[in-house]
């Protein structure tokens, strides 16, 4: 008897089966997110006054430095993008039930790829080609890093989560070899990291902020995936598979070809936000690309309910805080890891706060 | 490259690859027991860091690695018992919830260690060597010249092993993990042996986190433990929940790290972060052969691994 | 002796236990003796299962008392119940199968100390074993043994742990006739000596021939209390369903089939099986040289003890298991290692024996799981994409023609009941007319009334000229709807008879491993 057959059976042996009755309303699918960022807030600033700081004076120069005037939301909107595309990345995913945490490391062959099309494969193209090229090397490079755990997922049943984690590391230590090595810049002072793109490799930017083209994308890409979900073929196998993998199979979708197109698309996503990153904001492949930008992925697409509308959101409040957090290191001289202990924090919160009212209203 | 095979050499490298393990093994053995009982906990890595924080922050104030050791045990143990409480008493997902707590620990750790970073360590865990046994040619030095950590991980691998296999506590943690359902009608208490479990095996990773920060590399900096969190993860499925197996896989993953640093240090013309790489990819490869393995002989992991348990289940 | 002289071993006076809202147990009073085998009988839902956790320990009432040899007592956990010499041995087994018999034994054995000690235990389950005719090896893995093996484990444990009360649900579902007849006696024994035997049963037959009284419930209540001496199948059948039954009246004597279809024994053959053979989960041989035919309007019965090859059959025929030897073929194809999609795509419907793991979506709403099999299909997909008010009135018309009950349908599935899934599934799957119906188990956890709608679905099926390979562990349900029966027995076919042919006798035999022509002289390996 397999596992899964025997919980049920183990379920149906109970007389009058009943199951959870009541499906969280929307009212409460919607609550359960905003009350779970208050109390991670609480909690955060409990840590916080413990620590020996002021919990207000911390909270203000993280919302200041995130909304307190047209830069502070620009410099959010520019955190934003990579957030939102890695967040639909995993999203999609997640879906499936694949726990692909290693956007970071797509995100990161992504942004290499890039580089590669605009400094080396086709340095003299016009902008529009030029930029088209490096969108698709930056879409293949996450897609390559995505297949790995996927196709051996699908073929040798490893599990992804620690393969694509992996991955991560891989990917990160192969960039910093470029940026030190190969690629380095001749005339960079010693600072480890490619030479500046030529002019037409860069997105175009809105006015005088730092806000450019991958907003687009990231907003595009939402879309996109909402169609995919909701109105295809594809999407529908995809929840089958994610919800009851054994009727997905018994309904003749093939589960593996599923598995690795996921994690390819998921991959292509991440790897979207790493040529945005360099074509959009360093105009170059330098270190420390992403401070973790892959990992917030998860949160944004738990938080946005694996939902492409929620993820927009989320990656927008989780972009502040991360924006609020830099201020905080300039401003006040604190570490920016505020901003992971309070997303680590919001993802507590919600996941007991899920199970509690789920919970409650079965008891009654 | 004759100078890699020197006898004086590879004594080196394993006198140095079983404390570079010994971190790995601690939260290794951690998350053993937490799998064994049925719970799956990825946040090894966050436990660590927390652990390696705890652990430095109390020898700091204390002047005392043995008080460290408690605090690293300590630091863990709390941050197991979050996952603890959304997984089995709440019922969540396993795996956020996990890597939930390994962002939180990330974060908490680098915010509460932000005074503590690059501070000199008043006291570590350094080299004993014991008496006559350290004299014995290659072996002694391998084995019998190294810290109080790695002789309790010495001590402690054959007890799990006897404690999960040989006795009536190991009996019903196997049960817990293997069928809730039938470990419950026996009048055990799932709830109780599952926290047990995954808080012990925080605390263990606590310490793995100690082996670091107040062993191999004495201090403090964020995100230290460099991933060997997940490494331990890894591991337990390599070494197909058996403790014995566990310690193995640590100490070549030890093994890697120190051959890493020996090589450069003799000049061998490999960048470091090729090298750098090796113990990930090793992980990686090293999952997809022990998948395979288990799969086609039906040994492996806990039947209910991941899986919560509720007795009047209506869902 | 009279059973009326022996002492109360148990009284539940007033239990009450509701689940979300829904009342499981409802003022339940109930008792039983020392030195007496007291059935307790009622249809699926009916609350026993209930009742018996409840004095296990496993739930606590929300109202009642219990008494114990007399004393009122409270259950917290089972360990308390076990202590007051309750034991009960659960439809599916409380066994850990990774572990050896004796370390079944050990788990949850109090006085232990902390190293294992199996050497005793051994000799002491060994002892047991013969001493109420229960032998089975220690040294055992419980996935080795058979289901009738890891039953005797069940009461060994609870002889062992000094049990004086013992519960068996259903403990005969899963047994040969020849296996019950063996544990009746067991427990006949066990009574004898002095044992109370609590005896959760929906098998008439079987209850009239080993209870001492019986408890009949229904929707919760108990409807009745009587002496087995005293009472007749047709009476505890009445007071088990509140009504008359049909089917308790066909199968004493009525013939199965009414439909006007084509006749089977000329029709085409529309599933096809020659010389299958496949390995199961473990690696060994499920199946072994197995040839069968299902012609259009025809009902194949396919009867046998649970893990003879039911399942891999089954598998077989749908696509999901791959065949070692031999050819499947569907209407004149082959169709041997076949996707399922493909198999699907043929013309074959399939009814899972675990409709919630297998073949629903229990998370999903009712149009999610509708168009499970439609999907790929115009009009409910254009190219690519779905078409939303395609699937919006295909779902409500499989809601309307297949009676499924359900507030809307967006409402997810698990919060349908048993026999509203069922019809669900079963709808969705008979779309578009199938050759071949591969069913299983279809009735299983369901209510009367859903019983007798999908009974009548799949007469009418056969009417309509479908062929059914119907896989059932429930002998009545086969005798009521089979034109033909075959019997599977260790991977292989045993017998194909004609439904007049097949009597319960002869089938028990031939799922016991008699074959035919032996006539219960020699045992099939």
């Amino acid at each position: 008897m397999t596992e899964a057959s025997a919980v049920v059976r183990w379920r149906e042996r109970m007389p009058l089966r009943v199951e959870r009755t009541l499906e969280p309303s929307l009212t409460v699918r919607i609550l359960v997110p905003i009350v779970s960022i208050i109390l991670a807030l609480l909690t955060g600033a409990i840590l916080i006054l413990v620590s020996g700081e002021n919990p207000i004076a911390v909270y203000r120069a993280m919302a200041r430095g995130a909304f307190g005037d047209r830069y502070g939301v620009a410099e959010t909107l520019v955190k934003a993008i990579p957030l939102l595309l890695t967040g639909l990345g995993v999203a999609i995913a997640f879906r499936m039930q694949l726990w692909n945490i290693g956007a970071e490391g797509q995100l990161y062959l992504g942004a290499i790829f890039a580089t590669g099309t605009a400094l080396f494969l086709f340095p003299d193209w016009p902008a529009v080609p030029l930029i088209t090229a490096m969108i698709l090397a930056g879409l293949i490079g996450g897609a390559v890093w995505g297949l790995i755990p996927g196709v051996l997922r699908a073929w040798t049943g490893a599990n992804e989560t620690i393969v694509s984690l992996m991955l991560n590391y891989v990917a990160i230590l192969f960039s910093e070899y470029l940026v030190h090595g190969p690629w380095k810049n001749p005339q960079g002072f010693g600072f480890p990291g490619t030479e500046q793109f030529p002019e037409a490799a860069w997105l175009p930017r809105y006015g005088t902020y730092r806000v450019h083209l991958g907003l687009v994308f990231g907003l595009v890409a939402a879309v996109v995936l909402w169609v995919i979900l909701r109105r295809t073929r594809w999407g529908y196998e995809l929840a089958v598979t994610g919800e009851n993998p054994r009727a997905a199979r018994y309904a003749g979708m093939r589960t593996r070809r599923n598995i690795i197109l996921v994690m390819a698309l998921s991959g292509a996503l991440a790897g979207l936000a790493g040529m945005s990153e360099v074509a959009g904001v360093g105009h170059q492949l330098q270190r420390n690309l992403s401070p973790g930008y892959g990992y917030t992925a998860i949160i944004v697409a738990w938080l946005g309910r694996l939902h492409p509308a929620g993820i927009v959101l989320v990656s927008f409040l989780l972009a502040a805080l991360l924006v609020g957090g830099d201020q905080l290191q300039m401003g006040m001289g604190l570490p920016a890891a505020v901003a992971p202990m309070l997303q680590g924090t919001i993802l507590f919160f919600l996941l007991g706060g899920e199970v509690l009212t789920r919970w409650r209203l079965a008891r009654r | 490259m004759s100078e890699v095979w020197t006898t004086d050499f590879l004594t080196a490298v394993l006198a140095a690859a079983i404390p570079a393990g010994t971190a790995i093994l601690f939260a290794c053995l951690g998350e053993l027991l937490a799998e064994r009982a049925g719970v799956l906990n990825l946040g090894v890595e966050g436990m660590m860091l927390m652990g390696a924080l705890g652990g430095f922050a109390f020898c700091y104030w204390t002047d005392s690695a043995w008080i460290g050791a408690i605090g690293a045990l300590a630091a863990g143990a709390a941050m197991a018992t979050i996952h603890a409480v959304l997984t089995v008493s709440l019922r969540a997902n396993q795996v956020v919830s996990g890597l939930a707590l390994t962002l939180f620990g990330t974060g908490l750790s680098s915010y509460l260690g932000r005074n503590l970073v690059g501070k000199p360590a008043p006291d570590r865990f350094s080299d004993l060597a014991i008496p006559v046994l350290h004299e014995i040619p290659g072996l002694g030095r391998i084995l019998f010249d190294q810290d109080a950590l790695v002789y309790i991980s010495f001590v402690l691998v054959p007890l799990l092993w006897l404690w999960v296999y040989r006795t009536r506590q190991g009996l019903e943690l196997r049960a817990v993990g293997e069928r809730p359902e039938a470990a419950d009608a026996m009048g055990l208490s799932v709830t109780g042996l599952r926290y047990a479990y995954v808080i012990v095996g925080g605390a263990l990773a606590g310490l793995g986190g100690a082996a670091i920060s107040l062993g191999t590399n004495p201090g403090w900096t964020e995100g230290m433990t460099a991933g060997r969190g997940w490494i331990a993860v890894a591991l337990v499925i390599f070494a197909g929940w058996n403790p014995a197996r566990a310690a193995l896989g640590a100490y070549l993953f030890g093994g890697v790290e120190a051959a890493q640093f020996r090589l450069q240090s003799i000049g061998i013309g490999v960048s470091p972060f090729f090298l750098n790489m090796l113990p990930y990819l090793f992980t990686i490869l090293v999952l997809v052969l022990a998948t395979g393995e288990a799969a086609r002989r039906r040994i492996g992991a806990p039947a209910a691994l991941g899986r919560p348990y509720l007795r009047e289940e209506r869902g | 002796m009279t059973q009326a002289e022996q002492p109360l071993a148990v009284e539940l006076r007033g239990i009450t236990k509701r689940f979300a809202g829904v009342v499981a147990n409802d003022d339940v009073t109930f008792e039983a003796r020392f030195g007496e085998v007291h059935a307790l009988v009622g249809e699926n839902g009916a609350g026993k299962s209930t009742l018996m956790s409840i004095l296990a320990g496993l739930y606590r009432p929300d109202a009642g008392t219990i008494r114990v040899a007399g004393e009122v007592v409270t259950f917290r956990s089972p360990r308390d119940s076990i202590a007051r010499g309750i034991g009960m041995v659960y439809q599916h087994f409380m066994l850990v199968e990774p572990f050896t018999v004796a370390e079944n034994m050990l788990l949850g054995k109090e006085g232990q100390g902390t190293w294992l000690e199996t050497a005793a235990i051994e000799r002491e389950i060994d002892e047991l074993g013969r001493r109420y005719g229960l032998a089975v090896d220690p040294r055992a893995r419980i996935w080795q043994l058979s289901v009738g093996e890891q039953q005797r484990v069940e009461i060994l444990r609870l002889l062992e742990r000094g049990a004086r009360i013992l519960i068996l649900d259903e403990p005969t579902a899963v047994l040969t006739p020849q296996e019950s007849a063996g544990l009746i006696r067991t427990l006949r024994e066990l009574a004898a000596d002095g044992f109370s035997i609590i005896f959760i049963s929906h098998k008439l037959d079987e209850v009239l021939a080993v209870a001492d009284r019986v408890t009949v419930m229904r929707r919760g209540r108990v409807v009745a209390s009587v002496e087995a001496a005293a009472t007749t199948k047709h009476d505890l059948a009445r007071l088990m369903v509140g009504r008359e039954l049909a089917s308790f009246v066909e199968h004493e004597g009525e013939a199965p089939r009414e439909g006007t279809g084509p006749s089977p024994t000329t029709s085409a053959p529309v599933l096809e099986l020659s010389g299958v053979g496949a390995m199961g989960d473990r690696g060994v041989p499920a199946l072994t040289d197995v040839n069968l035919q299902v012609r259009e309007g025809e009902i194949l019965g396919i009867a046998g003890v649970a893990g003879n090859g039911q399942r891999e059959l089954e598998q077989v025929v749908t696509g999901l298991r791959p065949v070692t030897t031999g050819t499947v073929r569907i209407a004149g194809r082959d169709v041997t290692n076949c996707s399922p999609a493909e198999i699907s795509a043929a013309g074959v419907a399939h009814i899972p024996e675990d409709r919630l793991a297998d073949g629903l979506i229990p998370s999903m709403d009712l149009t999610g799981n509708a168009i499970l099999r439609e999907y790929r299909r115009p009009p409910i997909a254009r190219g690519p994409f779905l078409i939303s008010q395609a699937i919006a009135s295909f779902a409500d018309r499989l809601l309307r023609d297949y009676d499924v009950k359900a507030p809307n349908r967006h409402v997810k599935v698990r919060t349908l009941s048993g026999g509203n899934q069922q019809k669900l599934l079963i709808g969705r799957e008979l779309t578009g007319s199938p050759r071949l119906i591969v069913a299983v188990h279809p009735t299983r956890g369901v209510d009367v009334g859903a019983t007798e709608t999908i009974h009548a679905i799949l007469r009418a099926q056969r009417a309509r000229g479908a062929a059914t390979l119907l896989i059932s562990e429930d002998l009545d349900e086969i005798l009521a709807l089979s034109d033909r029966v075959a019997v599977l027995f260790g991977g292989r076919i045993v017998g194909d008879l004609p439904a007049a042919a097949a009597t319960p006798d002869r089938l028990g035999l031939l799922m016991a491993g008699v074959t035919t022509q032996e006539a219960g002289a020699a045992v099939h390996d």
